[in-house]
């Protein structure tokens, strides 16, 4: 059962809390509550922190069965990892397959949401656009026929007299009164 | 104030003013938009690197002197000249050629349909990227929660994302099956997408082209300064880019480099001669079709430094999972301590333990880790994008960050492309008048979006993916460079290369030179043709055929090479030639309508002036 330990060095307490982690969780299995720490036995311990252990039943002749132990383990697993700070990967039970964590669905997948919201939003633009456009379209068709009467005021007719442009007398508003232009702008060039 | 008349002016396509672009910037953008598309991520890169890295830009940029940028300023110009369509200026050009245009269309056509598709599978992987953990970094559990799915197990849960849940391939083309309901959500919202932007022609795409030409710019910087900073990223850039001169004696890297700058620029399509047709006719096309080349070209290894340090990375982190895996195998087989043997003492580890006792070090089942082979796993295209990318993105630190903004990069770099092809089939349809001119523009790109959403629902099928190979290998390649081969000829020596010239004088204020002329005239169609000869026999040396996805094949993962059935192959050879047999259909039509026009006529007008004035 290898550990892989980066934060507190592998000592003979840490096995003490190793034993009590396995005697709690054969003391949570129906009949067998009267197992103590003393039952556990550890054996063939390497430096890489690997070892066997079996627990034995109080009468201390017999090891409990295999898949006993495997089953009280598997239940406990999440208190045993906590207990040292570890997890599935790093403490390892050889033979004892970890429990897959259930998929987690949330009750309406993320992408059905987006999706949504992007679709709703393209939609909507898109309808904005076709109204501007219709609305655009029927003032061009009404405008025509309105502009025709203002084409004989529109300023950018410009008469020419004697191959001078005659600017119409733009008043500008009352600021500036154009029949007072210099005078080299009005005389006819030599 | 007395404008110069210029050359045989032509009437404008229609008696209502043509649209024009707000501003230069806006034309310039959008063919920079069309010609920066997917493939100047995933395809110059892998090239680069099976090509020798540095010396593959030697051919690259031959290429794109003498076949790019000619190629280039001739859509440009006849465009801007002719102020209409792909159709109606090659019939402009040439009542014969009108063909062209038709095949240009046509093949417009039959890309935006698989082009769009790539752009759904891309908006799937956006849709699934907000969530974290990513939904491809780990297998889902089998049916009564005792493990993992098979097919994932086998393979690989980013593997088993694409394959299954995305596209639920399945293992035989002849297998379509049903319509994937995922798939086809997507593939309405894509559409609805391009309709949005493209609904009242270069007046939306123009404001739409800032954010989609642009933003893909600003992410590929994001990504190179985060790829640069992440370990590997070096190696995996020194690996790309050291040359290797030896792969330039072999003609596959010069035909590679010479289709790669031919697609890249998206030639041949028609978008260009489109976008150029609403500029004011007095603008420099021509360096106009320097700088966008450029540009493309700037890109493309702007784009290739930003993917290879993210797949250094990859390859590194790979690497150093190989070795853990050993280590581990070691560590659990002579019962070292934890920690004893790391990354970087593993060999000499390795050494000393088989020194002692080699015996059981060679029962190990040991991997050989080496950084090459890590680094030489390249892939382009969907595998780049949406396998290898994808899992380099998760071990990267905040992995749903940059799976969104590696997709939404991809989103737009492919819609910008679109607005290009949709432009090429839009424009001709307005300029040949197809609908009344009461009909606002808005229903002609929704009826056009609608036909072309409904047709590409067949990619949605199971077997869609290998279709799509299909239509990207046959119904483009082929045609686009024959159609290229016959726009050349066409404006050199149909044209006329004297009238031309005149043309771009009148048009950017100065004759073009010796090379221009020497291009469009000699070194342009030659390197067409044997180009398209190569293809041809590159194509014709092995039989056609296809990976397919079978979870039942004895060597699974890796895919199984089948090849194309009888009617699939019919198919192909359609696709391949369909397109372009406009061009000979049309040329006939009219020089039969010719002929019985002088038989029935008076023979007194023995040259009937076609529209463009070119006597006969």
């Amino acid at each position: 059962m290898p550990i892989s330990v980066d934060q507190y060095a592998w000592d003979a307490n840490e096995e003490y809390l190793f034993k009590a982690m396995v005697a709690f969780s054969m003391r949570k299995v129906p009949n067998r509550e009267t197992t103590e720490i003393s039952h556990v036995l550890l054996c063939n311990v390497t430096q890489r922190v690997s070892f066997w252990f079996v627990v034995t039943d109080p009468s201390r002749n017999h090891t409990l069965p295999a898949v006993e132990v495997q089953s009280a383990i598997r239940m406990n697993r999440n208190r045993i990892n906590n207990a040292f700070f570890l997890n599935d990967q790093t403490l390892e039970f050889l033979r004892i397959p970890s429990t897959l964590a259930p998929p987690t669905d949330p009750s309406v997948p993320i992408w059905i949401i987006i999706f949504g919201v992007i679709f709703c939003i393209v939609l909507v633009a898109t309808m904005l656009l076709i109204i501007s456009g219709i609305r655009q379209h029927r003032r061009k068709n009404k405008g025509p026929s309105e502009m025709e009467d203002s084409e004989d005021k529109c300023e950018n007719v410009i008469t020419i007299e004697n191959g001078i442009p005659c600017d119409p007398l733009d008043m500008k508003g009352g600021h500036i009164n154009d029949a007072f232009v210099t005078e080299d702008e009005r005389l006819t060039p030599l | 104030m007395a404008r110069t008349p210029g050359p045989d002016q032509p009437v404008d396509g229609g008696g209502e003013e043509r649209p024009a672009w707000d501003n230069k910037l806006q034309y310039l953008l959008s063919c920079v938009g069309f010609a920066v598309g997917l493939g100047n991520l995933w395809r110059f890169p892998y090239l680069c690197q099976t090509h020798g890295g540095g010396a593959f830009l030697i051919p690259y940029i031959i290429a794109l002197a003498f076949e790019g940028i000619p190629l280039f300023h001739i859509e440009l110009a006849v465009g801007q000249r002719l102020r209409r369509g792909s159709v109606g200026a090659w019939t402009a050009i040439s009542p014969y050629l009108g063909g062209m245009g038709l095949g240009c269309f046509t093949v417009s056509f039959l890309v935006s349909l698989y082009y769009n598709t790539v752009l759904t599978w891309v908006l799937w992987y956006l849709l699934n990227s907000f969530q974290h953990p990513l939904p491809w970094s780990a297998c889902p559990l089998d049916l009564n929660r005792t493990g993992l799915v098979q097919e994932c197990r086998d393979s690989s849960p980013v593997s088993y994302f694409w394959y299954r849940r995305t596209l639920n391939v399945s293992a035989d083309i002849g297998d379509s099956g049903p319509v994937q309901w995922r798939l086809l959500v997507c593939l309405a919202v894509s559409w609805a997408v391009v309709y949005l932007c493209v609904i009242r022609g270069i007046e939306t795409t123009g404001k739409a082209i800032y954010f989609t030409a642009l933003f893909p710019y600003l992410v590929l910087t994001v990504f190179l300064v985060r790829g640069l900073t992440l370990p590997g990223a070096m190696q995996g850039l020194t690996y790309l880019f050291t040359p290797d001169l030896r792969v330039l004696q072999n003609p596959r890297v010069w035909l590679d480099a010479a289709t790669q700058i031919f697609f890249s620029l998206s030639l041949a399509l028609g978008g260009h001669i489109a976008f150029a047709s609403y500029n004011p006719p007095r603008n420099n096309c021509r360096r106009d079709a320097v700088s966008i080349a450029l540009v493309n070209s700037m890109t493309s290894l702007y784009a290739s430094i930003a993917v290879f340090s993210v797949l250094g990375f990859k390859a590194a982190s790979d690497h150093g999972r190989c070795l853990d895996r050993n280590i581990l195998h070691l560590i659990n087989a002579f019962d070292l301590p934890e920690q004893s043997v790391s990354r970087d003492t593993y060999t000499v580890a390795l050494a000393r333990l088989n020194a002692s006792q080699p015996a059981q070090v060679a029962g190990l089942p040991l991997e050989a880790c080496r950084l090459e082979d890590f680094l030489d796993k390249s892939a382009s295209g969907t595998g780049l994008a949406f396998i290898v990318f994808t899992e380099a993105v998760l071990h990267m630190p905040g992995a749903p960050v940059w799976a969104v903004l590696f997709f939404g990069m991809l989103f737009s770099l492919g819609l910008s492309s679109m607005f290009g092809n949709m432009e090429s089939i839009i424009t001709p349809l307005l300029d040949l008048g197809v609908m009344p001119r009461r009909v606002p523009k808005e229903v002609l790109t929704g009826l056009a979006c609608l036909l072309c959403f409904f047709t590409a629902t067949c990619f949605t099928l199971r077997s869609g993916s290998y279709w799509l190979e299909i239509f990207d290998q046959y119904a483009a390649a082929l045609n686009l460079i024959l159609l290229a081969f016959f726009e050349v000829v066409g404006v050199a020596y149909v044209y006329g290369m004297k009238r031309f010239c005149d043309d771009i004088a009148w048009m950017t204020g100065r004759r073009p030179g010796f090379y221009w002329r020497a291009t469009w005239k000699v070194v342009s169609p030659l390197l067409l043709l044997t180009i398209f000869l190569a293809y041809v026999a590159l194509l014709a040396s092995s039989p056609p055929h296809y990976k397919a996805w079978n979870p039942r094949y004895e060597r699974f993962p890796l895919r199984q090479e089948k090849p194309y059935p009888g009617w699939v192959l019919a198919a192909c050879v359609l696709l391949s030639f369909l397109p372009t047999l406009w061009v000979p259909v049309v040329a006939l039509g009219q020089l039969l309508a010719r002929c019985r026009q002088k038989t029935r006529d008076p023979p007194q007008d023995r040259c009937p002036k076609p529209r463009g004035g070119r006597a006969c």
